[in-house]
């Protein structure tokens, strides 16, 4: 391996970086959204809603993401009125093209993650919020979201970590984010394994500190385990004295 | 020039485009199914190797699915066609060609899909070995199998059974990553569709078609998996 070429490889491959990660960050942040809205139509018993979201669900699972990114990207401008409609400045544009079709898509995978969550919730703690008073929206925001995205966050970093993975599509509609880089500077330079090791690191630093800090938030985010388990602790310190 | 409308694209006549899209989803299939294929047999090393192997293999089989579930499937694409044309190039050259030789986009594809659902297919026999229950391990060393009779008539259909629905949802995401191999220049679904756009100027429809298709290969997948997962499971009580 020739270091030089490397430590120049790794330079243009991190001045890269800052594009994959606000296409996954915006990709993420606007899919949460619209899952959480699919989850709750899923779970809202109203049969329109709910066949909606099962249809969403259904197509953007069912074909592949490049499939979505074209459509979006090159499909959408076959059609006149959308060249001419005020969105043409979004539509044309390959950035934003590429996180819509991140965002519909992880959108889906999420929901099903998110309707996973709300389903846990144990009926008792909704009956019990009821009995204390509390309004439906409140039962909603204080109980069943808290409760819903505890569950949820293992599942949720899995989606997030593919995500990252995702965003290498778009150097496919001409974004130079990280894989975008090293695929040109593979074909300029012939050297697949050098820029192939600098990339995959890059990728593999980036999911490890993500897993980290979803442990992290699951850490947090469950102290009745943890009092548990100190009292676990307790409870046979006591016994061995 | 009149365009010609979303039907006419779909007949099978000279303006039509049916059959090199039935051409194209045939390809995907062919590439989806020699990566799976191979992705097995590397899961069904990696399991072994993560199972009974020994230090250096486990540790071996931990860093390949660590790292190929941790890096974009673009990338091994990458790498794996890139790479392969230069290391032909230069094994070339050693013969006295000279000039670019370019690897095969369709070996590359494969591979590169095999590679990455390897670690998918490796995850999924160890869990699905997991399952299987010790007692009917011991049962047979009792009978006096030996170790390949064991593992052909008690271990591998057990673990098979329990794989069935982790491996119907790697052939899922296999049928879906085949579409990155159209970047190799193989004609598969979505290349074709990407020929079609361009030479039509309708990339709405070529696009929504090739979303079809491959909703409806995933589908008909999906029921063979259920289908089969109840055949393969008639002996088993339900909860």
């Amino acid at each position: 391996m020739d270091w030089e070429f490397t430590q120049e490889t790794f330079i243009s491959l991190v001045s890269a970086l800052p594009l994959t990660l606000s296409l996954a960050a915006t990709a993420i942040a606007l899919g949460a959204i619209l899952a959480l809205a699919l989850a709750l139509a899923r779970t809202s018993g109203i049969v329109v809603l709910d066949w909606f979201a099962r249809a969403y669900v259904f197509v953007f699972r069912g074909t592949p993401l490049l499939v979505q990114i074209f459509l979006i990207y090159y499909g959408l401008s076959q059609f006149p009125a959308v060249r001419h409609s005020i969105f043409w400045p979004v539509l044309r544009d390959a950035y934003w093209c590429a996180v819509m079709a991140l965002s519909l898509n992880t959108a889906a995978y999420a929901s099903e993650i998110i309707r996973g969550g709300l389903l846990s919730v144990p009926h008792g703690q909704v009956e019990a919020a009821r009995a204390c008073g509390m309004p439906r929206l409140m039962v909603f925001r204080r109980i069943v979201l808290p409760l819903a995205i505890r569950q949820a966050l293992p599942g949720y970093g899995n989606e997030v970590i593919s995500m990252i993975k995702a965003t290498s599509l778009a150097s496919i509609i001409t974004l130079m984010e990280v894989t975008g880089v090293a695929a040109r500077i593979i074909s300029e330079t012939y050297r697949a394994i050098e820029v192939f090791v600098v990339a995959g690191f890059i990728y593999l630093a980036i999911n490890f500190l993500l897993t980290r800090l979803v442990q992290l938030v699951e850490f947090k985010l469950s102290p009745h385990l943890r009092q548990l388990e100190n009292a676990a602790d307790a409870v046979i310190a006591g016994d061995a004295r | 020039m009149t365009q010609p409308g979303f039907f006419d694209l779909l007949s099978f006549g000279p303006d039509g485009w049916a059959k090199a899209l039935l051409a194209g989803a045939w390809m995907t299939i062919l590439i989806a199914l020699s990566g799976y294929t191979i992705g097995a047999v590397i899961g069904t090393f990696g399991a072994w190797a993560k199972i009974s192997g020994g230090r250096t293999l486990r540790v071996a089989a931990d860093a390949y699915t660590t790292v190929l579930r941790g890096i974009p499937d673009l990338l091994v694409i990458y790498l794996l066609y890139f790479g392969g044309s230069a290391a032909i190039t230069s094994i070339g050259r050693l013969f006295g060609a000279d000039g670019f030789i370019s690897f095969p986009g369709f070996l590359a594809g494969a591979l590169a899909v095999g590679i990455t659902s390897g670690a998918q297919h490796t995850e999924v026999f160890r869990g699905a070995f997991k399952a299987v229950h010790r007692g009917e391990i011991e049962a047979a060393i009792a009978c006096g199998m030996s170790r390949s009779l064991r593992f052909r008539r008690i271990i591998a259909p057990l673990t098979l059974r329990h794989a069935l629905p982790g491996l119907g949802n790697v052939w899922q995401v296999v049928l879906k990553e085949s579409a990155l191999v159209s970047i190799t220049g193989v004609v598969e679904l979505l290349r074709q569709s990407q020929i079609g756009a361009g030479s039509t100027g309708l990339p709405f429809d070529f696009y929504l078609i090739a979303g079809l298709i491959y909703l409806a290969i995933s589908t008909v997948s999906s029921i063979a998996m259920r289908q089969a997962e109840r055949h393969f499971s008639r002996g088993v009580r339900r909860g």
